[in-house]
């Protein structure tokens, strides 16, 4: 095998002015050209519990109101993989390569069948997740990172990707509000002990941790998951606008404004 | 970036690969291998490409729906190719046995690229396996191939025939297109990796002592000799 001559995801060296957004990050895909369409990707990152879909159905409502045609992504949806990958958690037979490849499949079914024809139609596509979730919980589990950025080279750059970031104390705390804590978000898998409390706290300090490792390589624009809701969906609304307005008019003056 | 298959493993067993397309004879020729290494009182491990249970409910379901881009066929092969490797390939090599592979990662780079997807990342992608100590790969022109195929009235199936690329609704002439291209592929392989080559037009049993004759250089078979014309 040859060394890559072109970038691949990010850039591990550290000079990461290849990423374009809207284009693959690296090699791509040969037979889906996608230069030049007018649609626009927008990744809301994020752990467990940091609010992504609140902040979503918000951010998509304000854009319909725009008069912006919105298509909604998530991770781990694709009719393809879903029930591969439901039962592979059930039996928990996934090692760390199968995880990382039957992720990378589902997000490839999606990237083909969903956001790129939304791109090519013009719509904002709004990813609830996007790779980054793949590559920090791979490289939780130490996985070898230029190999994680080669496979998702066929990626393509979102033109803004918001972070939500949030310390592990806030976390813990949201998750067994909402929820309590499961198997694989406490990272059992990784048996660090029986005590799941503590595992989850290992892991998804592990996760914080990856994902602030990832923000320069990939321009995350981080927001602090700890503010009120309305607050933090303002700072989405400035940025997304800013982003968007330049590039394209609205299809008509907002009738209503929510304030 | 991994290259371990670019460099040699050191695991005390031995990994050898058969490769070529359908009809092409790998796997009668592994099956004769398998038996005179077992006679030799190696022991033996045998896996097929596109086995583990893991991923073929997936592989079904988006064969039954069509619904397999390449990249999504590339992806699903590599998950259940680690999955194998892991499982099946690699615990044998550790317990110092001889594994045969009826097809290997040569199959993915051949078949994806010329599905259209990029090579360099099929072959990043698979970086991650272990390196064959020896690959033969069965050479065999397509028109040799298919007539095998038809004799044995072996339905050609949907993807080996590439049917998935709409580059013919014949499955005859598709498999003559997509297969013809694979073969293009595997020639670059063969340079790049250093594949054996083995002429699989000739008869079966010449074929096999040039197998057994390749292999020998790499395993110590006291118990049994070549025979020069062993009864197949």
């Amino acid at each position: 095998m040859t060394s890559p001559s072109e970038p691949t995801v990010g850039d591990v060296e550290g000079a990461n002015g290849g990423i374009q957004p809207g284009r693959y990050y690296g090699r791509g895909i040969p037979y889906l050209p996608i230069d030049g369409y007018p649609g626009k990707l927008i990744a809301i990152e994020g752990t467990d519990g940091v609010g992504r879909s609140t902040q979503i159905q918000l951010l998509r409502e304000w854009l319909e109101v725009k008069g912006y045609g919105v298509v909604e992504t998530g991770w781990t949806r694709s009719p393809l993989m879903q029930p591969t990958i439901e039962v592979a958690k059930s039996s928990n037979t996934l090692n760390k390569l199968t995880f990382v490849l039957l992720y990378a499949t589902d997000f490839a079914d999606r990237l083909e069948k969903e956001i790129i024809p939304a791109l090519k139609a013009g719509f904002v596509v709004l990813s609830d997740r996007y790779i980054f979730t793949a590559l920090a919980r791979a490289g939780a589990r130490g996985v070898d990172r230029a190999w994680l950025r080669s496979v998702y080279s066929f990626a393509i750059a979102p033109h803004l990707v918001f972070y939500l970031n949030v310390d592990v104390k806030t976390l813990i705390r949201r998750v067994l509000e909402a929820r309590g804590m499961d198997f694989w978000e406490s990272g059992m898998d990784l048996k660090t002990g029986d005590d799941i409390y503590e595992s989850f706290r290992t892991y998804q300090s592990k996760l914080l941790k990856e994902y602030a490792s990832m923000a320069d390589e990939f321009h995350f624009r981080k927001l602090d998951a700890r503010r009120p809701i309305d607050r933090i969906q303002d700072e989405l609304r400035r940025q997304v606008e800013a982003f968007l307005e330049p590039a394209e008019k609205p299809a008509e003056p907002a009738l209503v404004s929510r304030t | 970036m991994l290259n371990n298959l670019t460099k040699p493993h050191e695991y005390p067993g031995k990994l050898f690969v058969v490769e070529g397309i359908d009809g092409s004879g790998k796997t009668t020729q592994l099956g004769l291998l398998a038996k005179w290494l077992s006679a030799a009182g190696q022991r033996v491990f045998v896996t097929e490409w596109n086995s583990s249970a893991l991923v073929k409910a997936a592989t079904k379901t988006g064969k039954k729906k069509n619904a397999l881009t390449p990249m999504t066929f590339s992806l699903l092969h590599a998950t259940d190719f680690a999955d194998r490797l892991l499982y099946k390939i690699i615990p044998p090599l550790k317990a110092g046995m001889i594994v045969l592979a009826d097809r290997y990662t040569y199959t993915a780079f051949a078949r994806d690229a010329t599905r259209g997807v990029d090579r360099q990342w099929v072959r990043e992608l698979y970086s991650f396996a272990v390196q064959p100590d020896m690959t033969l790969y069965f050479r065999v022109p397509i028109e040799v191939s298919l007539d095998r195929l038809m004799a044995r009235r072996v339905k050609l199936k949907f993807y080996e025939a590439g049917m998935d690329l709409g580059w013919s609704g014949n499955p005859v002439e598709s498999f003559r297109l997509f297969q013809g291209k694979v073969l293009d592929e595997y020639d670059r392989i063969v340079d790049e990796f250093g594949l054996e080559v083995v002429n699989a037009v000739g008869s079966i049993t010449e074929q096999q002592r040039l197998v057994r004759s390749l292999i020998s250089r790499l395993v110590h078979t006291t118990e049994v000799e070549i025979p020069d014309d062993e009864p197949l």
